[in-house]
């Protein structure tokens, strides 16, 4: 630095510029933005997301593939370990007979995260990655259907499925004829509690509203399991319910919340509360608190069908639109339905098979079986009414609510609020 | 000679450059940073204001019909969320400001050599995922957890207390994860101080603590200002520590954001949300830069 510069820039034109009015070009950009912005509110629009159906001859140009991608639900399939490597026996059977290598990915944790991660791939034509997926059913199925990002099936493909299956899993409400999905397995919604602070028997869906278990409930967050064993809980089938009733349910609920009974709403987090005892009684899934005892040793939760009956609930097979082997997860679904395959899944994940024939191949296992534990284990599975349910236990299981486009909002108004508050 | 003269020459060179291109120099080093905000920030906000005021659903789409109703109907429906949010925020940031302005004022002045190791141990707990940091909580607090438990078996507290599922343990979760958005500001501002300032008070019989007071505290006011923007926004929209610590009533307006966006497809209702969301938010940091003083504002800006 001189000591002769002077406290002022020596260009004069800095001085001009710092001096001049300069909003003249501010205002002229902050106009043409709020032209732009009121032009482009007004323009812009979102497109619907219903793709077009698929052609009816779709079938008739797919070519056999030796590949299948399936996205699939956790602990959701028969495992071994081989050498170190963990392997699914009835997926290299497949293998074996029909040449497809099945790439099985464990990916659905829920439906809400699941079918929000395929849905915008699907609605900007995109393939998902995926040949076949399991989608539980309810608003979400309804939606994808809805949406045709899930392909008809060919029926011709699928013999094993016609001879086999039961007679529950054919014509679902939830899809009429089978056109979209074929059942994985079912499972059902009903109370779960501790023994160990619990200390008399539950039989009624009326005991989570008990004050003697204040603050020690636990609910399901969702829009689903939460509603319609309310629903059932009140004396309605979901399937034939009402809007009034609906509300009816939803008020129950609210009170229960508002007395204090509710400790929380929970989504899949509910086992470990339930097990530590900062839940004592709360709703549960069949599947869950049998995987729960089976993998902790000591732990003796309980599952009951509430006298008022259980809401029941199936996971399906169907193929997502933009699949790349359709025809190798066709073949798929007929190979899981042979009886001896289901009973291979049914021994390793205890929720009900839609194959009854299984049960002659498990106890088949049962008298092969050289352990003793792995025969008691067996045979227990083979009389389990929660993975053969009894006729008695049938009548007491009732199917979601299915609800049009229309009734969803209404149907999301009235319930939401319980568990969002 | 030749020497002098070819620095005049580059001298010159430069000085038609810059008279030619100067004055716009500015902008082109503001490019990136310009187009930056307008692809990411300014776009999306005119989208989301946009499908705020649609009609529609999901299946069929959404058209542009000026639907202000959606606004009102939306707040109408999620008022107590709203108010809760900005309640827990405003909680959380007071928290954090008292725990962090001691660890800061600690580390700045007497951390010495060890400051950055210091740091890193406070930044340490970012290096493991939110999620799982926000369930290291739930251990922690478990009804007979480690330390409830052990309050119980000592009889200091009832059997029947618990503190996860209540807005104890979600205010709990929300500090302890954005506390480290407020000890950093502060630190900075803290750490700039000139010591000599308050051997000066100290010189001018002020006490010590009349120097922390006086002194110290009204220069790092900046550094308080960018800890709040840091924390309040952030928390107030939130939706992971109510989900994962909270109870039967103490839902965020994040979580009801994220219900009607992911669950319900309701995408108008929910950029309704968001949108009256940012703007309170906004509203709030403008009074409350306001109350500070507005110069200061401008400093905290530039940290």
């Amino acid at each position: 630095m001189t000591p002769a510069d002077p406290p002022y820039p020596r260009d004069p034109s800095i001085l001009r510029g710092s001096m001049q009015r300069r909003y003249s070009r501010r205002d002229m950009l902050r106009a043409a933005g709020l032209l732009a912005g009121t032009g482009l509110l007004a323009g812009c629009g979102v497109a619907g997301a219903r793709a077009k159906a698929a052609p009816s001859d779709y079938w008739s140009h797919q070519k056999p593939t030796k590949y299948l991608d399936w996205a699939q639900w956790p602990l959701y399939i028969d495992t071994a370990t081989v050498k170190g490597k963990t392997v699914h026996p009835s997926l290299q059977e497949f293998t074996k007979e029909t040449g497809i290598q099945v790439n099985y990915q464990e990916v659905i944790q829920d439906m809400d995260s699941f079918v929000g991660s395929i849905r915008p791939v699907l609605a900007s034509h995109q393939s998902t990655g995926y040949d076949l997926m399991v989608l539980t059913n309810g608003i979400y199925l309804t939606q994808m259907t809805e949406l045709n990002y899930v392909i008809p099936l060919d029926h011709a493909m699928i013999p094993n499925f016609f001879r086999y299956a039961d007679a529950t899993a054919k014509n679902p409400t939830f899809d009429p004829g089978n056109k979209f999905t074929v059942p994985w397995q079912s499972g059902m919604t009903g109370i779960a509690y501790n023994p160990k602070y619990v200390k008399r028997p539950i039989t009624s869906f009326d005991d989570l509203f008990d004050p003697a278990f204040k603050g020690k409930v636990g609910m399901m967050a969702d829009n689903q399991d939460l509603p319609n064993l309310a629903l059932v809980g009140i004396g309605v089938d979901p399937a034939k319910s009402t809007e009034a009733d609906w509300r009816r349910a939803a008020k129950r609920l609210t009170q229960q919340r508002d007395e204090g009974l509710v400790r929380a709403y929970y989504q899949q987090d509910y086992i470990a509360p339930l097990s530590k005892g900062d839940l004592w009684i709360t709703m549960a899934w069949s599947g869950d608190i049998f995987q729960a005892n089976a993998s902790t040793p000591g732990l003796d939760l309980k599952f009951v069908v509430p006298e008022q009956g259980a809401v029941v609930w199936t996971d399906n097979l169907c193929i997502p639109l933009y699949s790349q082997n359709p025809v190798s997860a066709m073949k798929l679904m007929n190979f899981v339905y042979d009886p001896k395959i289901a009973a291979m899944i049914a021994e390793y994940v205890n929720y009900f098979t839609p194959v009854p024939g299984a049960k002659k191949y498990i106890l088949d296992d049962a008298k092969a079986a050289t352990a003793k534990a792995d025969r008691t284990s067996l045979e227990q599975i083979a009389d389990s009414p929660l993975v053969f349910p009894t006729k008695a236990m049938e009548s007491k299981l009732y199917r979601y609510a299915t609800l049009t486009p229309e009734e969803v909002p209404v149907w999301n108004l009235i319930f939401e609020p319980v568990y969002e508050s | 000679m030749s020497r002098v003269h070819a620095d005049d020459a580059s001298r010159l060179a430069a000085g038609g450059f810059r008279r030619r291109f100067g004055r716009l120099t500015g902008y082109w080093l503001a490019l990136p940073g310009g187009l930056w905000l307008a692809i990411f920030f300014v776009v999306p906000m005119i989208y989301l204001l946009s499908l705020s005021l649609m009609t529609g659903d999901f299946i069929h789409g959404f058209t542009q019909t000026f639907h202000f109703a959606t606004y009102g109907h939306t707040i109408s429906l999620y008022h107590d969320q709203f108010i809760r949010s900005i309640m827990y925020a405003v909680i959380v940031t007071v928290l954090t400001i008292v725990l962090a302005y001691p660890m800061a004022y600690w580390i700045a002045m007497r951390g010495g050599r060890n400051k950055s190791s210091y740091l890193l141990i406070i930044l340490l707990p970012f290096f493991v995922s939110f999620v799982i940091r926000t369930l290291q909580w739930q251990f922690i607090l478990a009804d007979n957890g480690f330390v409830l438990g052990t309050l119980k078996n000592l009889h200091l507290v009832g059997s029947g207390f618990h503190l996860l599922a209540t807005p104890v343990a979600v205010i709990c979760g929300l500090t302890y994860n954005y506390l480290p958005f407020m000890v950093l500001p502060l630190y900075v501002s803290i750490e700039r101080l000139d010591s000599r300032l308050m051997e000066a008070a100290n010189d001018l019989y002020a006490s010590k603590f009349q120097a922390l007071l006086r002194v110290v505290f009204p220069l790092t006011v900046p550094g308080i200002f960018a800890g709040v923007l840091m924390t309040f926004v952030p928390v107030a929209s939130d939706f992971v520590n109510a989900q994962l610590l909270g109870g039967a009533k103490t839902t965020m307006i994040g979580n009801v954001i994220y219900t009607l966006y992911l669950t319900n497809n309701d995408y108008a209702g929910a950029s309704a949300l968001s949108f009256t969301l940012m703007g309170v938010l906004l509203i709030g940091i403008f009074v409350y830069a306001r109350a500070l003083g507005t110069k200061d504002v401008m400093e905290a800006a530039a940290l």
